[in-house]
């Protein structure tokens, strides 16, 4: 029989804000242990929570670039365990009133090679709610440390319907949504730090079936790549349990990236029964309109979005979008030098992907601080359009400008990299010698031989010690042959 | 009405983290249906057109802007711990 998994992603990621939830104490990573608590983060008595306006602002962006629907209203919840790393005893969470509702993130599965699109698929998402991060536990021989640093980061979870097949997508699914969300500003996502956290839910069932099977919740898939791999080998383990005669159990269970292996969680004794209530505390939200309109004006276009309109408006192929746009920076400064170079956009492209990308991984250096600017690039691109330089000299001037931050033609005159001669008197004149000293070529090309006006420019070339422009040179050759 | 047979003391216990003997079982368990019985009452209520609310007053979006600012030093963080090594509280082993 052949099976097929279905897959739900539950994807917690941090909110970039300068303070906590519910309280103004600084949020940060690889502080000193227990730095970044007050009062509210460690639930001393009488303390009260006061929302941050900023990570609401980040979410509902968050489901606005996702398409999801904001809810009016929404309010918060208590949900109630006992844990270390939880200082209240209740987590402060959204229930049954999740601040955005359905939505969808378009993927791209992988393409036949890398230089050719994948197709494209819209997963949808189920909700994403605001909650409070816990703290960090530290776990020893014999006892845990609770670090209360991270308590209280404001943590959005983003739940997709279980609508993905295979590993691929799952992979492709957090991709998407990373680089949407590192695009909105809303997180840095990075899964290092802890940023973004993912937990799989997985079923098998036959091909063709529409009911769900059992399913696993696969944690700890700590990094994109883990993620890929631990959904791989989570269904490969299903279908040879069932294929062995075996039943799957509801469990959690926990994926060694390390080792590329599973194990099964102690199973918990009673399902869990958080008694969710309303948090008396906190009053509940309401978007407007007009809230929702202002954070809709400061969403930036969404990638995919991007890369269709850079195909488009541009122009520019695949294998160089595909490695702009995933780079929100990149594909601004390739937009600012495509306008400052009508028309060579494509060039523009080549040149960011080939060689400045080159350049700032040899410097080891972010593009932000790239010395060559949007302005210098497509000066570069206009000298070569215009003849100036030739494009082994503007390889060399790019890289003294990538040193020096120079602008082109000031690299050109002062390394004399220009085509030669900018005198097109002396031009004609090596151009005149040549078809002196060639009479055979000069009889073949007035014989119809068009090709045999190549041999007359290797000693124009030669004249101008290979600094010549070609086209220039072609030019005026068939200008003084036809004269003749 | 809710019988105290409805209620599960020990579960309710359990949650609560609290150990209790045979003698308060009994006790709490009727204490508490006595209290579930009462909240009963408020099934007799015709709620029909009323919002579920989760407060009594209309208030909304009570928020503060992200300006962060300092938190208490780590030794204070740390006074009501009971036990504490290289700045963090120490807990008996859990891993979940």
């Amino acid at each position: 029989m052949k099976y097929e998994a279905v897959i739900g992603l539950e994807v917690h990621i941090q909110l970039k804000t300068r303070s906590k939830m519910f309280t103004r104490v600084a949020t940060g990573f690889g502080q000193p242990e227990n730095t970044l608590t007050d009062p509210v983060v460690l639930a001393l008595p009488g303390v009260l929570p006061v929302m941050n306006k900023e990570a609401l602002d980040k979410i509902v962006k968050a489901g606005l670039l996702l398409g999801c629907t904001i809810a009016p209203v929404c309010k918060w919840d208590r949900k109630n365990y006992f844990y270390p790393d939880s200082p209240k005893n209740y987590q402060i969470s959204q229930y049954d009133q999740p601040i955005c509702l359905g939505g969808t993130v378009e993927i791209e599965l992988p393409g036949p090679s890398r230089n050719v699109m994948g197709e494209h698929k819209l997963i949808p998402l189920t909700r994403i709610h605001l909650e409070e991060d816990v703290g960090k536990l530290n776990h020893f021989a014999r006892e845990s440390l609770v670090d209360y640093n991270r308590a209280g980061t404001p943590l959005m979870e983003i739940v997709s319907d279980p609508a993905m097949h295979s590993a691929e997508e799952a992979f492709a699914y957090l991709t998407s949504l990373r680089q949407t969300m590192v695009y909105g500003g809303i997180s840095d996502c990075d899964m290092e730090k802890g940023q973004l956290r993912c937990d799989a839910n997985i079923s098998i069932r036959p091909v063709g079936a529409t009911y769900l099977g059992t399913k696993v919740e696969l944690k700890n898939l700590n990094s994109i790549s883990f993620v890929r791999d631990g959904i791989a080998h989570e269904i490969a383990r299903q279908i040879a349990v069932v294929e062995a005669g075996g039943t799957l159990v509801q469990e959690t269970r926990d994926y060694d990236g390390q080792t590329g292996a599973s194990q099964s969680l102690r199973s918990k004794e009673m399902a869990h029964d958080y008694r969710y209530f309303p948090d008396p505390d906190l009053m509940p939200v309401k978007v407007d309109e007009e809230w929702k309109a202002r954070l809709l004006a400061e969403c930036p276009e969404r990638p995919f979005d991007k890369q269709r309109r850079f195909f488009t408006q541009y122009q520019v192929p695949y294998t160089i979008t595909s490695v702009l746009v995933p780079d929100r920076a990149l594909s601004d400064f390739f937009e600012a030098a495509a306008q400052l170079a009508p028309g060579k956009a494509q060039a523009v492209g080549n040149w960011i992907v080939n060689d400045l990308l080159r350049e700032l991984g040899n410097a080891r250096l972010p593009l932000a601080e790239s010395k060559v600017t949007p302005a210098h690039l497509a000066a570069l691109v206009q000298l070569i359009e215009a003849g100036t330089v030739l494009t082994n000299a503007a390889k060399e001037i790019f890289v003294e400008m990538f040193a020096s931050g120079e602008k082109p033609d000031v690299i050109a005159d002062r390394k004399g990299l220009k085509a030669a001669p900018t005198d097109t008197g002396e031009l004609e004149q090596w151009c005149r010698d040549s078809i002196a000293g060639n009479a055979k070529a000069v009889a073949e090309f007035k014989a119809g031989k068009d090709s045999a006006i190549n041999a007359l420019k290797g000693p124009v070339m030669k004249a101008a010690k290979g600094k010549a422009n070609p086209k220039l040179v072609d030019e005026t050759l068939r200008r003084v042959l036809a004269a003749l | 009405m809710p019988s105290p047979t409805d209620l599960n003391i020990d579960h309710v216990a359990h949650l609560a983290r609290i150990a209790l003997t045979p003698e308060e079982k009994t006790q709490f368990a009727a204490q508490l249906g006595d209290v579930l019985a009462y909240i009963e009452q408020l099934k007799t209520v015709d709620i029909a057109g009323i919002e579920p609310t989760a407060h009594a007053f209309p208030i909304y979006n009570v928020w503060a802007d992200d300006v962060a600012r300092p938190g208490l030093p780590v030794e204070a963080a740390l006074r009501n711990a009971p036990a504490q090594r290289d700045n963090m509280i120490v807990v008996p082993k859990v891993v979940e």
